[in-house]
């Protein structure tokens, strides 16, 4: 009986995670085309509904009835399995993010770890799709992507450890509870090599500009997704916002404190205390969200071996230096 | 039998077939996504002995990049056959050989193996202090030598491997 009352309540969880974050994916399309629109002075989309609000549904509806076209060279089972095996991982990272104090689906003892494994468990997908599809460019797209996330993921994982050093633990809602101690209540002005190497570290692993080179258009057509069409090109589509929501997720637990606010904002404004947790997780997270929509609007593409070069020679040399530095700290001034 | 022997014997059935399919597929990308698929379930069996740690890092590093180079080295030497020549089959009795000593020298090993080492790493003192904490305190403290050996021998293959790529060029 108790079983069967976890059960029922943890499919609940999962619904109500599930179409909110499709819900997100819609409207977060609409805001990056607006945002992107008003920062070179157009007006976005303003056709379908009040204000175009209407117009993710009408791109999804779009791409359901779109032709689904299967190119004669691919690799049918391996095409076909491709979009699930992005969407799938990053979907279930979504299980173990916590979003306010209370609300986590899978409250697992090593969080932060299942999301890297998640994340690194996507690329799959389109390496694949590059590869399944049997043409140049999307071949060229899946080798780019393969190459671009292995050096990306390594400064990302070591400037993660400065985190976990710091927290004494891997659990989401413990380093969010250590960072509470701290004056402003989280780890981004203490932490702040591992951060920013974080944040460009976070822009190439979710393909998103500067760092889109597997599916640069004026180079390869669409990357690894040039042969696909109709709804399958929606899954790519929606797990790479879906991922971009995660990235922004861990870089609001891990470097902002979380569902926390400052502790001297609280001691000046007390009655902030009764909002709840989830209002500020998700202020921080769109917040990030915008910042790669400002990001796309304001810097140019990177050339392939310029994009390799930050990785090794400057992003994991500085997440390797910020390691010893928090490693050194925690010992012998905390 | 309880459930907990029934998820084993899945776990144990399907990884034995799935090695034998990994060396028998044709194609080498589909080997590789089995070998995935494989690495899924020697995660899950670690999540059996409460080894959440060593799932996340079985995936994390195996499947996740160790996995994705040799999809990469594949996918660059544009394999969609594998190749069959003589050099590569002529000599199997040889092969066949060199696999039946190294499984025979495994069982005999297996066989005689024992519990030794005894700490203090109970099961409880383990769950208070999860599975993470409890292997990173023994690493760091009780086996830091054979950890930092392992660690420079890792070390010495990485320049090993570049001093080789480098010869290549010039």
């Amino acid at each position: 009986m108790e079983f069967l009352y976890t059960l029922i309540i943890n499919i609940i969880k999962v619904a109500v995670v599930f179409g909110v974050t499709l819900l997100h994916v819609a409207y977060a399309t609409y805001f990056e085309r607006k945002v992107i629109g008003r920062m070179q002075c157009r007006l976005g989309p303003t056709e379908v509904g009040p204000m175009g609000l209407l117009q993710p549904f009408a791109d999804m509806f779009k791409s359901l009835f779109k032709e689904d076209i299967i190119p004669t060279k691919a690799d049918k089972a391996v095409f076909f399995i491709a979009p699930v095996i992005v969407l799938a991982p990053t979907m279930t990272s979504l299980s173990v993010i916590p979003f306010s104090e209370k609300f986590i689906i899978a409250d697992i003892n090593v969080g932060m770890l299942f999301i890297l494994a998640c994340a690194s468990l996507s690329v799959y997908g389109i390496i694949l799709a590059g590869w399944s599809s049997g043409s140049k460019y999307a071949f060229f797209g899946g080798i780019r992507s393969a190459a671009q996330v292995i050096s990306y993921e390594i400064a990302m994982g070591i400037s993660l450890a400065s985190v976990f050093l710091m927290a004494g633990s891997v659990r989401l809602d413990e380093i969010v509870k250590a960072q509470y101690e701290y004056p402003l209540s989280m780890y981004a002005p203490h932490l702040i090599i591992g951060f920013v190497v974080f944040l460009i570290a976070a822009f190439a692993e979710t393909n998103r500009t500067p760092f889109d080179l597997p599916e640069a258009e004026t180079e390869l057509v669409a990357g690894y997704l040039t042969e696909y069409s109709g709804f399958r090109y929606a899954l790519f589509f929606l797990s790479e916002y879906v991922a971009m929501f995660i990235m922004s997720s861990i870089m609001t637990l891990c470097f902002f404190g979380g569902w926390t606010i400052p502790r001297f904002i609280t001691d000046i404004l007390p009655f902030l205390l009764y909002v709840p947790g989830i209002f500020w997780f998700l202020l921080k997270v769109y917040f990030f969200i915008f910042f790669y929509y400002w990001v796309r609007a304001t810097v140019p593409r990177y050339r392939f071996d310029q994009l390799m070069k930050i990785g090794w020679k400057v992003l994991i040399p500085l997440s390797l230096f910020n390691l010893l530095l928090v490693a050194f700290v925690k010992r012998f001034v905390l | 039998m309880t459930t907990v022997e029934y998820f084993f014997i899945y776990f144990a059935v399907s990884m034995v077939f799935l090695s034998l399919l990994i060396i028998t597929v044709k194609n080498p990308v589909h080997s590789i996504l089995l070998m995935l698929v494989l690495f899924f379930h020697i995660a899950g069996l670690y999540l059996f002995l409460n080894a959440e740690f060593l799932a996340a890092v079985q995936v994390i590093l195996y499947a996740g990049a160790i996995l994705v180079l040799f999809l990469f080295v594949i996918m660059m030497l544009n394999l969609k056959e594998e190749l069959v020549s003589h050099r590569f089959i002529g000599e199997w009795p040889v092969g066949v050989a060199i696999g039946l000593s190294i499984s025979l020298f495994c069982i005999f090993a297996i066989s005689h193996f024992q519990i030794k080492y005894e700490g203090n790493m109970t099961i409880e003192i383990i769950k208070t202090l999860t599975n993470t904490k409890a292997l990173g305190k023994i690493l760091y403290t009780e086996f830091l030598l054979p950890f930092e050996i392992a660690s420079i021998i890792l070390l010495i293959a990485i320049v090993g491997a570049i001093v080789l790529a480098k010869k290549e060029q010039s």
